[in-house]
């Protein structure tokens, strides 16, 4: 009897299943006394705010899955069938395209957070690569899930993305069939991408876990990119953080369920109304605006091979980012030099999206082939020099000072003994 | 929300345990159970039949072809739905059955439109566990009564569809219809 757990629960079920199986004293350890960070700012909503994402992308796909049909034959008038006759079918399916694009504001915003505050640094590195395997898994899920309707642009952003395979040298064009399970794009594809795109999002669960448990090891990082010196800097995560969570939640559902009911085709494209057709290609193909930034790098390099390198290096590059910062300090809001250079990264990727919904043409090619240089610019070479020619603001002494502080906030200038940065 | 709101602390002395902060939580766990219904029923309900089943909601029988003695099966809401052409032996046997002797009691009478006693409609779906009944042919085995014979458990029913031996509970369901013409009637 030696591995039974202490349960510290007093209700008797309660504490009979507690004793064997610990799960409510974890979820208690990790979710109600969990000590964190207690300076976070609403940046620090939008893990919660991608978690909630895709659960609900998961309810509805499951449920919509229940009348789509993956047939190419078939699922196009499945869907317009969902669109008419299926119970709240609209708002299932509304609710899941408009919620792709939720869940990757959501997330992109929350890499955003993880650039600025330095929270891929060590000791979170790992936590850090597992959100780009998260957000490469995502690509793929929403791409996959994007075919399904069997519209113009479904079928022949399929015919693109999947050639992208074929820039491979000397196997690539056997490995493109291989994906399509046929010379173009047709049935036996459809029911693939729908198969997969079932399976992606638990795989997606899985890895997410996987960064929730790598984060509850390192903790939080938090926006002054300093450790937790003592339990005066955290609060515990319930009632604290559930509550700000839950705002943020409120907010991102109210805007999610007004895009759903107001424009839900804000985000789509009209070519999708037309049933796919394998003999004409429509005269704009435009991926969605989530994946607009690498589409336009990839169109900025004039050559087949180096367009699809640089497209995947774009995300490639974020797994080895914790070492190409060698920065010691965290947050932008000590770095003087990297806080400019990661906002003109951002103006890059806007610039980068507004190149891929745009003809390249005159002036798009040049900003698409300018943008495309300093985002790789910034990582490859500005990171690793700025950490050693960069003088940091001195650091606070802890968490607690800054945010005790009369002025609240930020840090005081002159209140912090300026300590002498230690570099790597 | 009445019953929440007067939990809220007025109504209670200071100092028995109640406080402000119980009357916020009760509120807003209140209203994230309104919030998660509110989620949860669109999904429920597209469960439901969809608009393009509802709409097969009604049959048209054309009851010309059918001869005396026989029946034929047609599809109402996906469901075999029997439409028998009776003998006036059968009707007679149907009508002189005492109340007594059955394990569903109903009169024929009710079991068919006034002035139409010839046709019997029933959902052809044995109350016991869901088989098709045999009898809609003269040959089939009709049971002892002459109407339907279940060969799945042996439930046999009479010339009414009223059930006459067991293990069936009930009698063959009569759906809604009605005569549009003296031989063509609107299932549903």
């Amino acid at each position: 009897m030696a591995g039974l757990h202490k349960s510290e629960f007093q209700n008797p079920l309660l504490n009979w299943i507690d004793t064997r199986l610990p799960i409510l004293s974890m979820m208690t350890k990790e979710y109600v006394v969990f000590p964190t960070p207690k300076n976070f700012n609403y940046f620090w909503n939008f893990g919660a705010l991608a978690t909630v994402s895709l659960a609900l992308m998961m309810v509805t796909g499951i449920f919509l899955a229940m009348h789509y049909v993956p047939n190419s034959a078939l699922a196009f008038d499945s869907v317009q069938s969902i669109m008419r006759d299926v119970n709240y079918g609209w708002l299932l399916r509304y609710a899941h395209a408009v919620g792709a694009s939720m869940f990757f504001i959501a997330v992109y915003i929350h890499m955003f957070r993880g650039l600025y505050y330095g929270s891929y640094k060590k000791p979170r590195e790992l936590l850090w690569i597992l959100g780009v395997v998260i957000l490469l898994l995502m690509m793929a899920t929403a791409f996959m899930g994007y075919v399904l309707p069997w519209g113009q642009m479904s079928y022949w952003g399929a015919t693109v993305i999947t050639n992208l395979f074929s820039a491979i040298p000397l196997i690539g064009n056997d490995i493109v069939v291989w994906l399509r399970g046929g010379f173009a794009i047709d049935n036996a594809t459809l029911n693939r991408f729908f198969s997969l795109h079932y399976l992606l999002p638990f795989v997606i669960l899985g890895v997410v876990f996987l960064h929730v448990v790598a984060l509850h090891v390192t903790g939080s990082n938090n926006p002054l990119g300093i450790d937790v010196k003592s339990p005066q800097d955290t609060l515990p995560f319930h009632p604290y953080y559930t509550v700000k969570d839950s705002v943020g939640v409120c907010v991102f559902l109210i805007v999610w369920a007004a895009i759903v009911c107001f424009a839900p085709n804000m985000l789509g494209d009209p070519s999708n109304s037309i049933p796919a057709n394998p003999l004409q290609t429509p005269s704009e193909i435009v991926p969605e605006w989530y994946l607009l930034p690498f589409y336009a790098i990839l169109r900025s390099v004039p050559n087949k091979l180096g367009g699809v390198v640089l497209m995947f290096g774009a995300i490639l590059v974020l797994f080895v980012l914790p070492w190409l910062d060698t920065s010691p300090v965290r947050s932008a809001r000590f770095r003087p030099l990297y806080r400019p250079f990661v906002i003109v990264l951002v103006l890059a990727v806007v610039v980068l999206g507004m190149v891929g919904g745009h003809r390249p043409e005159g002036i798009w090619v040049v900003l698409g082939r300018v943008a495309t240089t300093y985002y790789f610019f910034h990582f490859l070479v500005l990171l690793p020099v700025l950490g050693k020619l960069e003088r940091p603001l001195p650091l606070p002494n802890s968490i607690s000072r800054p945010v005790i502080s009369p002025r609240g906030g930020g840090p005081l200038p002159g209140a912090t003994p300026a300590k002498p940065m230690e570099k790597a | 929300m009445s019953a929440t709101a007067n939990a809220s602390p007025e109504d209670h002395p200071p100092g028995d345990g109640v406080t402000k902060r119980d009357f916020l939580q009760l509120l807003t766990l209140a209203g994230a159970a309104v919030g998660a219904g509110a989620i949860a029923w669109p999904l429920i309900d597209s469960m439901n039949p969809t608009a393009d089943v509802l709409a097969l909601s009604t049959t048209e029988v054309d009851l010309t072809p059918i001869p005396e003695g026989s029946a034929i099966t047609v599809v109402w809401q996906g469901q075999p739905t029997f439409v028998r052409h009776r003998t006036p032996k059968e009707i007679k046997e149907a009508e002189d059955v005492p109340l007594n002797d059955l394990i569903d009691p109903q009169t024929d009478s009710a079991r068919v439109k006034s002035g139409h006693d010839q046709w019997l409609v029933v959902i052809g779906i044995c109350t016991h566990l869901g088989c098709i009944p045999l009898g809609n042919r003269p040959t089939d085995p009709r049971g002892e009564w002459g109407g339907w014979f279940c060969p799945c458990h042996g439930s046999q029913y009479d010339t009414s569809g009223r059930v006459r031996h067991g293990p069936a509970p009930a009698n063959l369901a009569v759906p809604p219809y009605a005569f549009e013409t003296d031989s063509k009637i609107k299932i549903g």
